[in-house]
């Protein structure tokens, strides 16, 4: 395995302040020997209080994978996570169970990608969401009943208290994805993993959606970590964005800086691919050529490299290291990549300014 | 706005991991015990096939039912299982009411001699009497009584330790599981039967609840293994990841996020135990381990008294097996096509 550039090389948050959650060198490995797989690979980022923070990348990249390790919810067996993370001065991985277990939901929480297999079918969703409450804040039922239906109410679902009853079933998509929310929400964590909360959904609802997780966020200080593989998601609602590439990170960078000027060709071909309001008709959206099949092991050279198309001699010969970029393209940029990219390839570049802030 | 769209070339995963489900490799065992092996070895492979059909199933929720409701609606199999088994349970309330006799009276004692020791059947006695004199017609219909509390004692019973076993294995696993699952994978390799006449023999005065007893013994390791398999798969999926992330207790997980998730295929099997219950208790009885009290009738009972007089008075016998052989056709054919209804496999 190669060294890695460990902790020193990591630039401190653009906010200067002592960040809520601190990943260094997370690695997770499942299996053992010579089946081992590394699904996250020395990752680290920072999130600062209040900060929306976006890991982006394609399928099977180890999103998911993170969330689960920052969250100790990963299976008991079969894998092997190491690193540090740290959240408001704790490391969360030398934990107990029961000290974790008590983090959860009420200063941590996650919601997940299928909201309809993430509520339990059997149970009225009124019970689902005072159990939480309950559980970390030791309400009785009648009270948590009553503070849940306000819950539901916050986050847009009418007649809140008939819902109560209802079951899992009974409700629509979108309105599941809510009430999920408002039980992550629910004992005001510092901070929210959210693993692509709209792929579920369809396209109307996720914007709904996403409006409504932004609201809530900003309205509550919470710390958001949004995992997504659609930078167009990205674009409204992360103040920081950590592209991921075969469970190593390859860029990272402000918002405005990662949409202004695209350094890794991986990032470069992710923004070509959001399809945008401004473009002409019929121009085929480009997609990252190629599949995750293709890659590479980050031993022998870049991942990417079989499917970029700024490759170069030395890509498939040494593995390149995440080291800081051109501090005129950004403050806090990170990089992993032999040949950058020198321009956006959008050349027309209306970017940000219009899905802004 | 944002703008979310359409990501070309990523299709959204599931991360959870393969659901390993109670997929022991039981093939080794298999081979070692030869013949008893495959036995145990196939009735295995049912309950974990029983196991997975309901987990995969109840994603839908409620509306899981509602579905196969509407298929077994329309389902010849299951209507017909469902009269006859209607009129059984209408007929084992009802009994001293629609028994023509008193079971107990011995009407046509007066009938019985030494050459004939069966009366035949005759005005008000249409199915004749017995060697006692009684009413046969009277006997077999308050004998449904004892049936049914027998059929359903013994599957309650077999239901309960295999919860409490079930439960154990798949809501703490780790040793637990191991220790309950070999014990029941030891169970479940000896022949049901065996073992039923074996407990039931091991009571100095047989009765009624050493039969009870023994019949529900020896469903506890099937219930168990089912309901294992199917709160192991709970366990994985998705909506106790998103109980998980939430802080939720263990104690809650358990009993409120699996246990409830897992029983689609605990009340599917309990119908088809009904039918093996009623069947092992009328052959326990027949075999003179159940209640030796004869003026209480029992199916499986008069069958095992009718032998001595099989050659020349064969109705005596054939009446109660015909009554245990529909009713437990009627529960399999129930439990068969609600399997089939909860199976996604078959739904497609
Ligand atoms: N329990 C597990 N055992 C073995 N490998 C696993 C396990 N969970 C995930 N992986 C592997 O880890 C890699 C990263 O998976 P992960 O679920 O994090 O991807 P993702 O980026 O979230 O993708 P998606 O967009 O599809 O959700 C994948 O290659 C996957 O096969
Ligand atoms: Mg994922």
């Amino acid at each position: 395995m190669t060294t890695q550039a460990s902790t020193t090389a990591y630039p401190s948050g653009a906010g200067g302040g002592e960040p809520l959650l601190s990943v260094r060198d997370l690695t997770v490995t499942f299996g053992r020997g010579g089946r081992a797989f590394t699904a996250v690979d020395h990752v680290s980022f920072d999130v600062q209080p209040g900060q929306t923070v976006g890991l982006v990348g394609e399928s099977g990249c180890g999103k998911s994978v993170t969330s689960l390790a920052i969250m100790q919810l990963l299976p008991s067996r079969g894998n092997t996570v190491s690193g540090t993370v740290s959240f408001a001065g704790e490391d969360l991985l030398s934990l107990s169970d029961a000290q974790m277990r008590d983090r959860r939901g009420r200063d941590l929480a996650m919601i997940f990608q299928d909201p309809l297999s993430s509520l339990n079918p059997v149970v009225p969703l009124g019970t689902q969401v005072a159990e939480v409450l309950q559980r970390h804040k030791g309400m009785k039922n009648a009270p948590a009943q009553k503070r849940a239906a306000e819950l539901l109410d916050k986050v847009g679902i009418p007649d809140p208290t008939r819902r109560l009853k209802e079951y899992p079933h009974q409700l629509s998509g979108g309105m599941r994805q809510r009430a999920l929310i408002a039980m992550a929400l629910a004992c005001e964590p510092r901070l929210l993993i959210a693993d692509e909360p709209t792929t579920a959904l369809d396209v109307t609802i996720q914007a709904q959606i996403l409006a409504l997780l932004k609201e809530l966020v900003q309205d509550s200080g919470t710390a958001l970590i949004m995992i997504t593989h659609d930078l167009g998601v990205v674009a409204g609602l992360c103040d920081e964005v950590n592209v991921l590439y075969g469970g190593r990170i390859v860029e990272r960078a402000g918002r405005h800086d990662l949409f202004a000027r695209p350094r890794h060709p991986y990032t470069g071909g992710l923004l070509a691919s959001i399809p945008r309001l401004t473009e002409e008709r019929g121009r085929r959206l480009t997609p990252v050529p190629g599949s995750v099949a293709d890659n590479i092991p980050w031993d022998h050279g870049c991942a990417f490299a079989p499917r970029c198309a700024s490759e170069i001699g030395v890509c498939r010969e040494r593995t390149p290291e995440l080291v800081p970029d051109r501090p005129e393209l950004g403050a806090d940029r990170l990089l992993r990549c032999h040949n950058p990219l020198e321009s956006n390839p959008l050349d027309d570049a209306p970017t940000t300014e219009e899905s802004g802030a | 706005m944002t703008n979310p769209g359409p990501a070309p070339d990523l299709t959204p995963g599931v991360p959870t991991p393969s659901t390993t489900g109670a997929t022991t490799d039981p093939t080794p065992d298999a081979r070692r015990h030869g013949a008893l092996g495959a036995l145990a070895d196939r009735k295995k492979k049912r309950i974990d096939a029983l196991a997975e059909a309901g987990t995969i199933s109840s994603e839908e929720g409620v509306s899981l039912w509602q579905s196969a409701w509407r298929r077994l609606r329309r389902d010849p199999v299951f209507l017909i299982g469902a009269v006859i088994v209607l009129l059984f349970v209408l007929v084992a309330i009802l009994a001293p009411w629609l028994a023509p006799h008193d079971p107990r009276a011995r009407d046509l004692i007066g009938q019985v001699t030494p050459a004939t020791p069966i009366p035949e059947p005759q005005p008000g006695y249409p199915l004749g009497g017995d060697n006692a004199g009684r009413d046969m017609l009277s006997r077999l219909i308050v004998g449904s009584r004892q049936t049914l509390i027998v059929g359903v004692l013994a599957t309650l019973g077999g239901l309960a330790g295999g919860l409490v076993l079930g439960t154990l294995a798949g809501g703490i696993s780790g040793w637990v599981d191991t220790i309950v699952m070999r014990i029941v994978d030891v169970m479940l390799s000896i022949p049901s039967l065996l073992m039923a006449f074996s407990i039931a023999a091991l009571f100095a005065r047989p009765s009624q609840w050493t039969v009870i007893l023994a019949i529900a013994i020896i469903q506890i390791p099937i219930f168990a293994r089912l309901l294992r398999g199917s709160m192991m798969a709970q366990r994985h999926s998705d909506h106790v990841l998103a109980a998980r992330a939430l802080g939720v207790r263990r104690p809650a997980i358990v009993f409120r996020h699996m246990l409830p998730n897992s029983l689609g295929p605990v009340i599917v099997q309990g119908t088809l135990v009904l039918a093996v219950s009623i069947i092992d208790a009328a052959a326990l009885s027949f075999l003179g381990l159940g209640n030796p009290d004869d003026s209480i009738p029992e199916w499986g009972q008069m069958l095992g008294k009718a032998q001595t007089f099989f050659n020349t008075y064969p109705h005596i016998a054939v009446y109660p097996a015909l009554c245990i052989i529909v009713v437990a056709l009627g529960f399999t054919l129930m439990g068969e096509s609600l399997r089939e209804a909860l199976d996604p496999k078959s739904r497609r």
